[in-house]
């Protein structure tokens, strides 16, 4: 069979449409352009549950997202960010690689884009990339999870079920990310130590976790409940932008309207929640 | 039956550890819990009513805590409304806990009692508790 | 026929007091594990599963090896395995409780291991693998108890049994398939993304079940009554040579692919593996003896002389045993975390527990081995007798 090239690019097209080759390409023109169409269309791979589908029906959709601006970060305020957030998930500091446990963090350039690093890039290089869960829409997490203790929102949140978690950890070894971290030990032992030693306050509004489960951002949906903006938003507004991606007027989508942005592992097929502005 | 001496011994030993502490306990009952109401939050109330009466929430207040956890935390909806048909915000630390912040007088009293331990108290506050 | 286990020489009972002294020391291991969190373990954020996943993966594969044996004996009437073939299906029962009891002890949270029932979920290879790991367990059960019942009474294994022994064909492709699919199937995970993992896999369980076999069977002969037959013994050490030589031929696909692609992630943990990242390379020294020992293995395997004496007979069969043990009990599970998503090297050491621990149930397994052959052989010394 022959195919000359106007036919070979709209099959390209096509099945770059229906998610078969990935929506990288269209990504760079329009970014979330194609994850919104995709789900317009009802082209779904994936588990999303019986909620989803009823959300689908019931009219636009949400779909969360952050977005880094890597022109506004500092180091500064990426230390404000992880400190704020850990804060107020009660977040343990371990203060070793071993047991750490981490909803947010700072990395260099080469490692958050291990797919894409540009080791000419001497702009990227220096800055400090947050790292954090990506919230994706096609969470490898939640499809290996074997009690569904993990599992992806109507709204495109991946949540974590601390109370259904058996610990099997199959979903750190499922996300491509490195997201996740499972409390090896009793959080609770750790806290104490810091409100003893350096008189950490604990936020007594949302729980800690228990040994043997598995944790990570969850974009502060405790506080979307409320009506609030996440913490790491409210920490740094101007580097920290929240929004829904699937409203075409949402401040998250003028955004991306105007700016390069990036987005970690696109290869995958995950299709990450988390962009980064550059 | 071979051994019949020894088989019948030991089944008398067995049975004599099974009943023990059921013949050791016997007449000296332990006193039914009573969890106390007794907080501020409570007092202040002009009708003192749960999310749902009384009766409903002894009796099936951990199937109700278990929706209210999933609805919570797997559906997204923090609203429940109860038949009386008042909202309440689903939250076991922020609105349970708000009245009942007495979790040694109430929820300990039962749990003790019927020698369940809920794990509710690995990961959520108890508001008054020195304790992590 | 299970009180046959009750009557041994004082060498059967020492070993099974040791074998209980371990499992003991194990336990209290294992509840300080509880007590206090899988952190006395020496695994970590980044090298996610350790020791026990890994050896669970292995000993998927031992489980896996018995059908090498069911096959020939039940497909193509092979009758000089009629003696042995229930052999491998004890090996099989004691293989598939070592997997079982690895995945309890790696869970944080094992008390609530029944949601896996509770909330099943066909999304998750975990669910599948719940499913054909307790299945097999189950279809062994009945089928090695049968196969030794009715030859203990000297008639032909009753008819309903045939049916759950040719299941059991398929069901061990099946164990070993998903397992590897819990590995298969992981995005961002280069060393274990691979569709040649399955197919590897089995070919390393080929090897590696069979192979433990082997060794038992020549110990047995040589302190018991019992003789498994030398064709019989040949026999399976063709088989374990040839499947041996396939494992082989799969990893070194697995190195054209990767150094011939020139891809950076599908090398590392290659590189890793074989000759260390910069100043990390503690599994190199495993990784490189796993080769030679292989080859040594295969060597002794498949040249007849060597292979029909029973010393070198047992040594090829524990180079093979030893090779694949390291290849999948140590550098599979491990290597796919190193380098981790970040593309950060961290090692891996377990500890002293956690060893303890794990080799607890390395006796468990040796134990339920110990009792289901000493009750096989009683049965065969009778027969031989009559």
């Amino acid at each position: 069979m022959s195919m000359d090239r106007r036919k070979f690019l709209k099959v390209a097209g096509l099945s770059t449409l229906i998610g078969l080759g990935g929506g990288s390409a269209f990504e760079l023109l329009r970014p979330g352009k194609v994850d919104a169409e995709m789900e317009h269309e009802g082209h779904h791979g994936g588990h999303h549950g019986e909620a989803h589908e009823k959300a689908e029906e019931a009219g636009p959709k949400t779909r969360w997202a952050m977005l880094i601006d890597m022109k506004a970060i500092t180091k500064e305020k990426a230390e404000k960010i992880i400190h704020v957030c850990h804060h107020i998930h009660n977040v343990p500091d371990w203060g070793n690689p071993k047991d750490e446990i981490k909803w947010v963090w700072e990395d260099e350039y080469e490692h958050v884009f291990t797919d894409s690093y540009n080791e000419y890039d001497e702009v990227l290089e220096k800055l400090p990339f947050l790292l954090m869960c990506n919230h994706c829409d096609e969470p490898p997490c939640a499809r290996v999870c074997p009690v569904e203790a993990t599992f992806r929102r109507p709204d495109g949140i991946v949540a974590q079920d601390y109370h259904r978690c058996i610990g099997c950890r199959f979903c750190m070894a499922a996300c491509p990310y490195g997201s996740r971290s499972f409390n090896w030990l009793d959080p609770r032992i750790k806290l104490k130590e810091e409100m003893a030693k350096k008189g950490r306050k604990l936020n007594k509004k949302f729980p800690t976790r228990m040994r043997g489960v598995v944790e990570k951002c969850n974009f502060c949906v405790e506080r979307l409940a409320e009506g609030k903006q996440p913490g790491c938003v409210e920490a740094c507004p101007d580097v920290m932008h929240f929004g829904n991606l699937a409203d075409e007027n949402s401040n998250v989508r003028k955004i991306l309207r105007e700016r390069v942005s990036l987005r970690r592992k696109l290869e995958l097929g995950t299709k990450p929640s988390v962009f980064y502005l550059v | 039956m071979y051994d019949s001496g020894k088989v019948i011994i030991g089944l008398l030993i067995f049975a004599g550890i099974f009943l023990f502490p059921f013949v050791y306990q016997h007449g000296s009952p332990v006193e039914k819990p009573k969890p106390s109401l007794d907080t501020p939050a409570i007092k202040a109330l002009p009708v003192k009513k749960c999310v749902e009466d009384t009766k409903f929430m002894i009796t099936t207040h951990m199937q109700f805590l278990n929706d209210w956890r999933d609805q919570a935390l797997r559906d997204g909806n923090r609203w429940y409304v109860n038949r009386a048909g008042k909202k309440v915000w689903i939250s076991l630390q922020n609105t349970c806990m708000k009245c009942h912040s007495n979790k040694k007088d109430f929820c300990d009293k039962c749990h003790n009692y019927a020698a369940v331990q809920p794990y509710c108290w690995d990961c959520h506050f108890d508001p008054n508790g020195s304790k992590l | 026929m299970i009180e046959k286990a009750l009557k041994g020489s004082s060498v059967y009972w020492g070993w099974v007091i040791f074998l209980l002294c371990i499992i003991g020391a194990g336990f209290l291991a294992y509840l300080y594990q509880l007590k206090v969190g899988l952190g006395i373990t020496g695994m970590s954020r980044d090298i996610s599963w350790g020791v026990y996943i890994a050896q669970f993966t292995y000993f998927v594969g031992v489980a896996a090896g018995a059908v090498m044996l069911v096959i020939p004996k039940y497909l193509h009437h092979y009758t000089k395995y009629a003696k042995v073939v229930v052999f491998g299906e004890f090996l099989a029962i004691a293989a598939v409780v070592m997997c079982l009891l690895f995945i309890v002890v790696d869970i944080g949270q094992p008390m609530r291991m029944m949601n896996v029932v509770l909330h099943p979920t066909p999304h998750s290879m975990l669910f599948y693998d719940m499913i054909v790991l307790n299945g097999y367990l189950i279809i062994n059960i009945i089928c090695g108890y049968n196969t030794l019942l009715a030859d203990k009474k000297g008639l032909p294994c009753p008819g309903w049994v045939k049916p759950f022994i040719y299941l059991s064909i398929p069901w061990a492709i099946s164990i070993h398939t998903v397992t590897a699919f819990l590995y298969a199937g992981l995005p961002g995970r280069h060393f274990w993304l691979t569709a040649i993992m399955a197919p590897r896999f089995l070919a390393s369980a080929f090897a590696a079940g069979p192979s433990l076999l082997v060794m038992i069977l020549l110990f047995v002969r040589k302190v018991t009554k019992f003789d498994a037959g030398e064709e019989a013994l040949q026999n399976i050490a063709r088989t374990i040579c040839y499947a041996m030589i396939v494992n082989f031929f799969f990893m070194g696909m697995e190195f054209f692919t990767a150094f011939y692609s020139n891809i950076p992630g599908h090398k590392a943990t290659l590189e890793y593996l074989f000759w260390g990242i910069g100043e990390y390379g503690n599994l190199v020294p495993f990784m490189r003896a796993c080769i030679v020992i292989g080859f040594a293995g295969i060597f002794i395997l498949l040249v007849p002389p060597i292979r029909r004496r029973p010393l070198w007979l047992a040594i090829g069969c524990a180079c093979v045993f030893l090779a694949t043990w390291i290849d999948k009990g140590v550098g599979l599970v491990i290597g796919g975390f190193i380098p981790n998503p970040l593309e950060v090297i961290t090692e891996y050491h377990p500890t002293f527990p956690e060893i303890t621990i794990a080799t607890a149930i390395w006796a468990v397994g040796g134990l339920i081995l110990t009792v289901l052959y000493k009750v096989t052989i009683s049965v065969r010394e009778e027969e031989q007798r009559v």
